[in-house]
């Protein structure tokens, strides 16, 4: 079998506080991802889930274990990654055209192809006729857009998400789930998606990882055997993916309540 | 480093000036005006109406502003008068609105006794325009220097601070013995003025960068220059223009200042003189050409700012009441 796309192997991740105590955000995490497959990471809230992007990513270092992005361990940023952020990551000060071009244009492309590029990304992400507005000029929806095809101007080849439709409504959320689909079925890439939304999940991933509340390690992992293509609205009414939901959320419920108390006590102290 | 700054112009609630906007500021994303949410065709007339009442509203806000500013000059200014006139106080003093305008008369159609008016601010103008533009041009690249290198920014930090704390007109006199009587004793006492205004703001504006802005932009491949072009300088573009309303006044004060130390012509010589001779209405006549000429500075600064800055959304609050 070809070397996995992402491979974490005991990581942990620590970070200092600010009061001078030590946070483990990540305890002793492995998981492989394959080339092309659609993951999902859920969990409660602080159990590391952004935190496992910021290490594929490169930008932060685990604090212990390996992680390697085809078959290269990460120093740095590695080639071939994507992130679109869970807040508005887009420039503000650059007009939609100028924000998808700034990928290929950081990359050496010259100025006329990168934008040449850039209309085509636009028009696939359904933006055709935006390119000059400035993001405050957007809804929500169509910055996300705007992020989606700013990283997926650059092909990349690992496509790393953290909570990117939490701030959206219901309907466009539902919306952007299916593009999104539609989009990473015409790419080879393997995605990582992370979300506190078990049904977004399932609806999505070929596979979901569940991760313990903080520090997170991974509790279990589910196969989600649901046919392709699928369409994110209709896909929660078929029995299967009522049975697959049980299967997570009976492992899920714990680690909830886990962290829920955790906040508690936090917040009573 | 602790830091004294400006905030960017945008967080200020609206400053008088031109009404707050117009109802034709008010667009939807695809351009089309704003009308109420599922308005139909037969709808139309009620939307032109509403529109033509707001329109109507703002216009009437816009003259009571006006009328409001009138009345208030001409009571203030009127009892001025009236109070020398009366000689409730001496104009000897205080001075008197219509000698002020007779002074300034007879400085435009006869000169002043340095020479024509428009020379005293012309040279005056030189000063501040060149100690703004040094003072601010150094002040945006340190500021940008500092914040992105942290060692450099910790190393600097007690200098800065000794030289912000100290009152730093006095070197207008060590200037005035190193550039002599030239225009250049005046500009220096203006760049260091201005310099820690802009340097401050530039600073803390690279430090607010949104550091999911700086993520992303290295994701995509951004190296440190790019870095730097393309994030941190527009980012913190919003607080070095929020700077620069406040310090081209701060360049005046450093010319006007200087030149006190030692000059042979400028506006500040010319308040000068006026002062010395006991002059009250000249003083006057001289600050108010000052505040002429600054306001016509940040009329300029304002359109620079919104050219710099057409990206921002306008942060004038939502609605005229109806």
């Amino acid at each position: 079998m070809a070397s996995p796309a992402i491979e974490l192997r005991g990581v942990t991740k620590r970070f200092a506080t600010p009061n001078g105590g030590i946070y483990t955000a990540l305890q002793d995490l492995t998981m492989e991802i394959a080339p092309g497959e659609f993951c999902a990471i859920v969990g409660p809230t602080g159990c590391g889930k952004s935190t496992t992007l910021a290490l594929i990513s490169g930008l932060e270092r685990p604090s212990a274990g390996e992680v390697a992005v085809m078959g290269q361990p990460v120093e740095g940023i590695p080639d071939g990654i994507g992130y679109v952020f869970q807040t508005d990551a887009v420039f503000p000060w650059k007009t939609v055209l100028e924000n998808v071009a700034a990928g290929p244009r950081y990359r050496g492309a010259p100025g006329s192809e990168a934008r040449a590029q850039a209309r085509d990304w636009i028009a696939r992400v359904g933006l055709a006729g935006f390119e000059d507005r400035f993001p405050h000029q957007l809804s929500g929806g169509m910055r996300k857009r705007v992020g989606l095809a700013q990283s997926l101007i650059n092909g990349p080849r690992i496509l790393l998400m953290d909570e990117p439709f939490s701030a959206l409504d219901v309907q466009t959320r539902t919306l952007m789930e299916n593009e999104l689909l539609t989009l990473w079925s015409s790419t080879s890439a393997s995605v990582v998606f992370v979300t506190h939304d078990l049904e977004e999940a399932i609806a999505l991933a070929d596979r979901v990882f569940l991760l313990t509340a903080g520090p997170g390690t991974i509790k279990g992992t589910f196969e989600v055997d649901l046919p392709r293509p699928r369409n994110v609205a209709e896909i929660r009414f078929q029995p299967r993916f009522a049975q697959i939901y049980e299967a997570i959320w009976n492992q899920l419920r714990d680690e909830v309540l886990v962290s829920y108390e955790r906040q508690k006590h936090a917040a009573a102290v | 480093m602790s830091v004294r700054s400006t905030l960017p112009r945008s967080s200020l609630s609206t400053q008088g000036g031109a009404p707050p906007f117009t109802s034709a500021d008010v667009r939807r994303v695809d351009g089309a005006p704003l009308g109420p949410l599922g308005a139909k065709p037969e709808s139309a007339g009620i939307d032109a109406d509403l529109l033509a009442r707001r329109s109507r509203t703002a216009r009437r806000r816009r003259l009571t502003i006006y009328a409001l500013r009138l009345a208030f000059a001409v009571l203030w200014i009127g009892s001025w008068e009236l109070s020398t006139r009366m000689n409730w106080v001496d104009p000897f003093f205080v001075g008197q609105p219509s000698g002020v305008v007779t002074r300034l008369w007879t400085w435009i159609t006869d000169g002043t006794a340095l020479g024509p008016l428009w020379l005293q601010a012309a040279v005056t103008m030189e000063e501040a325009v060149l100690g703004f533009l040094i003072g601010s041009g150094l002040g945006i690249v340190f500021g940008i220097l500092l914040g992105r290198v942290e060692l450099l920014a910790e190393m600097l930090s007690p200098f800065i601070k000794a030289a912000n704390a100290i009152p730093r007109v006095v070197l207008g006199s060590l200037f005035a013995i190193m550039f002599g009587l030239s225009v250049w004793g005046k500009a220096a006492t203006a760049v260091v003025l201005v310099f820690f205004v802009v340097f401050f703001n530039a600073f803390q504006g690279v430090r607010e960068v949104d550091r999911n802005l700086i993520a992303n932009a290295r994701i995509l491949g951004a190296d440190n220059r790019r870095l730097t072009t393309e994030i941190i300088i527009p980012s913190a573009m919003s607080w070095i223009l929020a700077s620069l309303h406040i310090s081209f006044g701060l360049a005046i004060v450093g010319a006007v200042v200087g030149e006190l130390f030692g000059a042979t012509a400028g506006l500040g010589q010319l308040i000068y003189n006026a002062g010395h001779t006991f002059d009250v209405n000249g003083v006057f006549a001289g600050m108010f050409v000052l505040a002429v000429l600054a306001l016509i500075a940040e009329g300029l600064i304002s359109a620079l700012e919104n050219r710099l800055i057409k990206w921002r959304p306008s942060r004038v609050s939502g609605e005229i009441p109806i």
